[in-house]
């Protein structure tokens, strides 16, 4: 008796599962279905516009990680070896916009670095407008996906035990040398997870770069923004941009999983 | 054959009745999609039907109208469809949801050149949209108010040279999804300029605006289709709703809203409603009335 309602237990369980993985992963595959069934590939509609819109993902996401590793490596690590009061608040900070609705995060950059905006209205007066331009599609993927970085390198840093960097300094290692020879060797692999995960995050960013970049064929509109802005047009084009999107997604998150175990078992 | 009295009686209470509670007998909720530029207009239909059908609840879906006649033919549950243009009306109507036969006109608009009250570029004609370094945001292509635009620009190019069109939209920093995010781009002061519907310039966000009128000549009319949807959940509901735009409660609000209903192009009435304060009438009192009858029907 008791047996069997154990062997329920577990096919509820088992079926309640599959239930939850078919709905996160059925429509996925139904867009890979329809628009390898429509042979999107044959009847690529307007290709300048899928082109232009891909190479301005790539150079504004490149120059997001780019961003992100420089601004954010220090910050994690600040954050991973100093305790300090409001270092909570901080991190607090730091995190919020991985869960900020992203049109909100584009409305908060509007005010700030937007014309009439705090910072943007002092930048206007000396000519240059942030909105419109690729630097406002940089900073909006870069409030969204840095915090991706940041975290991920945080943890990276908080594994390296700190009697390692003691002996380091021990035997003369100290700063930037410290830092290049101990530190970077024992946690890269969380520092490229980091970035690959910030990657992906900033090249599937929509709400913020609509709201704060705007929207206009090589100027600012990246992929994402192309599938929203000719999918009731252009029906293949959006399939076609949507599939280049989830294939690259699919890439990273599988690196960034593979790094994370990697650095995980050298621990 | 005579009826006999006390059955006549009982007819005349029974259709009394049955009219009395006619109204009270609409119930249930109606689901409209329209034109993101009917947002004001509708919202303020919605109070005045629901004040008269105190037992509907209507639920209204805005967006461009390309977006909801994409969502009416991939099965979206409206029970009305109302449009910015006909070509998207007639995008219904392909995919089947919609009877062409239903479909009727039941409001016109036009369109406006709004600039910051501030007026950044210091615009003050038409043909200074096409001037280096103009910020301008216009709507998606395939939305109706960006084929009005276009059309209304092409129409320029006898006065401003062939190429003005071509200028102007050189200018242009941001495609929007629909109108609204034009109009609010405008207000925010992040464009120079915008074009949108003249009713867009009214309401709240009027002083924020200065407009820049266009020139009848050139200037297009827009029509508002509205249908039913042939499989709508609620049709008894959906008719009155059409029904009601008919009224005359429902043209004034039209008028209101910067509108202009179809009667309104007959019977060449003035309305209330004023725009935001054109550059050449910046005092409040002058404020341009709204002008349908000047309009000239084009297609």
């Amino acid at each position: 008796m008791k047996r069997r309602q154990l062997k329920t237990d577990k096919l509820l369980v088992f079926a309640v599962s599959a239930f939850a993985f078919l709905l996160l992963a059925a429509p996925v595959v139904l867009l890979l279905i329809s628009g390898v069934g429509s042979r999107a590939w044959e009847g690529l509609p307007d290709s300048a516009t899928i082109l232009s819109a891909a190479v301005l993902s790539f150079a504004s996401t490149l120059a997001v990680v780019c961003l992100a590793a420089i601004l954010g490596t220090p910050l994690a690590y600040v954050l991973s070896r100093y305790e300090f009061r409001g270092k909570r608040l901080i991190s607090l900070f730091i995190e919020l916009p991985i869960v900020m609705p992203p049109a909100v995060a584009g409305l908060a950059l509007l005010l700030t670095f937007g014309r009439r905006g705090v910072i943007g209205s002092l930048l206007a007066d000396a000519g240059i407008i942030i909105p419109f331009s690729i630097l406002a599609v940089i900073l909006a993927q870069f409030f969204i996906s840095a915090p991706f970085y940041i975290r991920s390198a945080q943890v990276g840093f908080s594994s390296i035990a700190a009697e390692i960097e003691d002996a380091a300094r021990v035997d003369g290692a100290y700063g930037w040398l410290m830092f290049w020879h101990i530190t970077l060797p024992i946690a890269w692999r969380a520092l490229i997870a980091g970035m690959i995960l910030s990657w992906a995050r900033a090249l599937g960013e929509f709400g913020a770069t609509m709201l704060f970049a705007g929207n206009l064929q090589g100027k600012t509109q990246t992929m994402p923004l192309l599938v929203y802005s000719v999918f009731e047009r252009d029906i293949n084009a959006a399939i076609w941009t949507g599939l280049i999107l989830i294939v690259l997604a699919l890439i990273a998150l599988s690196l960034s999983q593979w790094l994370a175990r990697a650095q995980d078992k050298m621990n | 054959m005579r009826i006999p009295a006390i059955l006549q009686a009982l007819l005349i209470v029974g259709f009394g009745a049955s009219i009395a509670s006619a109204q009270d007998r609409i119930a249930g909720s109606l689901t409209i999609y329209a034109a993101t530029s009917l947002t004001d207009v509708f919202e303020a239909m919605e109070a005045a039907f629901v004040e008269a059908y105190p037992a509907v609840e209507i639920l209204l879906n805005f967006a461009n109208s390309a977006t909801l006649a994409a969502q009416i033919r991939a099965g979206a549950p409206a029970d009305i469809f109302a449009s910015a243009n006909e070509l998207q009306m007639e995008n219904a109507v392909e995919s089947g949801r919609v009877d062409e036969a239903e479909v009727e006109i039941f409001a016109h608009n036009r369109l406006i050149v709004i600039v910051p009250a501030d007026n950044p570029a210091k615009l003050q004609s038409m043909d200074e949209l096409a001037d280096d370094g103009v910020l301008l945001v216009l709507a998606v292509v395939g939305t109706p108010i960006r084929a009005y635009t276009d059309a209304m620009l092409a129409s320029h190019n006898g006065d401003y040279g062939e190429d003005f069109d071509e200028r102007v939209l050189r200018n242009l920093v941001s495609e929007e999804s629909n109108v609204r995010q034009v109009v609010a781009r405008v207000a925010l002061g992040e464009a120079d300029a915008g074009v949108v519907y003249q009713s867009d310039a009214l309401g709240a966000v009027a002083d924020q605006l200065i407009t820049i009128p266009i020139d009848e000549r050139h200037n297009q009319l827009a029509s508002y289709p509205i249908a039913p949807l042939n499989d709508a959940a609620a049709p008894d509901l959906a008719e009155a709703f059409i029904r009601f735009l008919r009224s005359e409660a429902a043209q004034t609000i039209l008028a209101g809203n910067g509108f202009c209903w179809p009667a309104i192009l007959e019977n060449a009435q003035a309305t209330e409603a004023t725009l935001a304060p054109t550059l050449e009438s910046t005092d409040e009192d002058e404020a341009p009335e709204i002008d349908c009858e000047a309009a000239t029907i084009e297609n």
